[in-house]
């Protein structure tokens, strides 16, 4: 065994879940992009903090509810460390990344969008990034416009810049696409906007476990992540936004936490990161969270994404090969930008991806097909959807040979 | 139409008789669910085609994934379906809910409790995927027999 070999067999063993069978064979987990499987470490945070530590947080007078709100604090700091927030309450936990969007395009779209101004997405954006958009665009007479993308999956940022202008009050943009993998510049996306006094959302859903963040470079206004494509638990989301941003906007959702005075004549609403915290947070899963993002730390990001780019080339490789034995035509990649993430979809000819999908699972192969939320940009390419394999950090070059090898036997049949 | 009818007419077995011989069918198979697969697909190549005007939406039950045409004709008080589907896995699914319902009154169909799919090891083609057209499917076929049944 080489010492990657190793290495990778040691971060296998932190994840028990990938040690099954399916359908009597090996599991062969090729579905990251939708969700990333747990380390022990995330498991055993959650067993413990329901063992050893529940209790409600920020109120109570007890021993146990200042131990979960201390844990609970400690994951916002490390996210503030994780994406370089200047400081924690600028981190606000959600439900997840759809949440996070809803959040902005509610208050920041509430407030700052009038009729007649312009809101600017993507080609590319996950349905979380439009129709957010389309509903608060509706309700206030604003429009959205589309940045178009170049057939490799590459945004078209000549067409940006014209579609830019002064009307321009938010660009709302993916910085790696679910179904492409495409990496955007989301520098000089940020750049264009800001020359034009827009905010910014980027929607780092795909980001967050390929790549090292840091808002305070990148001046990036609003950050949404998601805890469970980061190794983390579902159902815990952050959205990070500048203070003096987060301070202008209203309350998202009215209840408790999110308070400092309610009378019948008034309330008046607390501080932030709490004021668009309202009710009981998920707070086990928040402090599990932390150790998700531990364990992505340790690992460092570079070294993270250097082993997935390997995993990614192996297998347009392997494509490739197959093209050589079985013609040009016979499978398609969607998706060829220069910059991406370890996210490959692509098409057998001939074959629905779902009947590949099965078929693949039938070797213990689990990849997504369909649309991957993102029916505008299978309308762009002209297809129904895509088989999709996206790959993590426990994944190993052995694996994608089943997968390339299975490929080949579909287009065989 | 009139071959598939003739087809169905011949055919003497209950539907619950028919699941029988089709979960025995796939019994051969034990766990192998790739083999499963193949044979699906094989049964869907055999269905019989469905002329393309009934192809249209009107006809069409939707999943967000695989589409699945179904065209019904009630005749001599039974139901006769002409069906396709854009995924070979679902149609082969398709031919062998045709095979158990095809051809039946509306009271068998609204007596017949579905248990092959399950037994075949598809059950998640039934499942709340609401990516599968299969699924609705069933619905639509139940709901033409209870509107018939209480015409």
């Amino acid at each position: 065994m080489t010492s990657v070999e190793q290495d990778i067999q040691i971060v296998r063993a932190q994840f028990p879940i990938l040690h099954q069978e399916v359908n009597g064979k090996p599991l062969v987990y090729f579905d990251n992009a939708a969700t990333t499987q747990k380390p022990l470490a995330v498991i055993n945070a959650l067993n413990e903090y329901y063992s050893l530590h529940n209790a409600n947080i920020h109120r109570g007078a007890h021993t146990l509810a200042d131990r979960s709100t201390g844990f609970f604090e400690d994951t916002r700091k490390l996210v503030q460390t994780f994406i370089n927030a200047r400081e924690p309450e600028e981190c606000i936990f959600t439900k997840g990344v759809t949440e996070s969007i809803n959040l902005v395009a509610q208050t920041y779209g509430k407030k700052f969008l009038h009729a007649g101004d312009e809101v600017i997405i993507s080609y590319m954006e996950h349905h979380s990034n439009i129709v957010p958009w389309q509903m608060i665009c509706e309700e206030k007479g604003a429009i959205l416009k589309v940045i178009p993308i170049h057939p490799n999956g590459e945004l078209n940022l000549e067409v940006y810049e014209q579609l830019l202008s002064v009307r321009t009050k938010i660009v709302a943009c993916v910085w790696a696409s679910n179904a492409l993998g495409t990496i955007n510049p989301i520098e000089k996306i940020i750049e264009l906007a800001h020359s034009k006094g827009a905010v910014v959302l980027i929607d780092g859903a795909q980001a967050g476990s390929h790549i090292a963040i840091d808002v305070q470079a990148l001046d990036i206004d609003f950050l949404t992540l998601s805890s469970h494509k980061l190794y983390g638990p579902t159902g815990v989301g952050v959205l990070y936004g500048k203070r003096n941003l987060l301070e202008s906007l209203p309350p998202y959702q009215g209840g408790g936490e999110m308070i400092r005075e309610v009378s019948f004549t008034g309330t008046t609403y607390n501080d932030i990161p709490f004021k668009f915290e309202a009710g009981t947070p998920n707070i086990g899963d928040v402090i599990a969270f932390k150790y998700a993002i531990e364990f992505v730390l340790k690992r460092g990001l570079s070294n993270i994404a250097a082993y997935e780019q390997i995993l990614l080339n192996h297998f347009v490789d392997g494509i490739n090969k197959i093209k050589e034995v079985h013609g040009f035509d016979s499978i398609e990649l969607i998706g060829t930008a220069q910059n991406k993430v370890a996210v490959q979809s692509f098409n057998i000819k001939g074959k629905h991806p779902f009947d590949v999908g099965m078929m693949l699972d039938a070797r213990g192969i689990a990849v997504r097909t369909g649309h991957h939320c993102t029916q505008p940009l299978m309308t762009y390419y002209g297809i129904e959807g895509t088989v999709r394999a996206s790959f993590a950090l426990y994944n190993t070059t052995q694996e994608i040979d089943v997968l390339l090898s299975s490929i080949n036997a579909i287009i065989k049949r | 139409m009139q071959l598939l009818r003739d087809k169905f007419k011949k055919v003497k077995m209950t539907s619950s008789e028919i699941q029988d011989e089709i979960v025995d069918d796939f019994s051969l198979f034990e766990d192998d669910m790739e083999s499963k697969l193949f044979y699906l697909m094989d049964l869907g190549k055999k269905l019989t085609a469905m002329p393309l005007e009934h192809q249209s939406d009107e006809y069409i039950v939707k999943g967000c994934q695989s589409k699945v045409w179904l065209f019904p004709v009630f005749e001599d008080g039974k139901l006769y379906f002409e069906a396709d589907s854009n995924t070979e896995i679902t149609k082969g699914l398709v031919s062998l809910l045709i095979k158990v319902w095809g051809g039946k009154t509306p009271e068998e169909i609204m007596a017949t409790e579905l248990y092959f799919i399950e037994k075949i090891g598809m059950s998640r083609m039934i499942g709340s995927q609401r990516s599968n057209g299969f699924s609705s499917m069933i619905k639509q076929i139940k709901m033409y027999a209870f509107a018939l049944l209480n015409k």
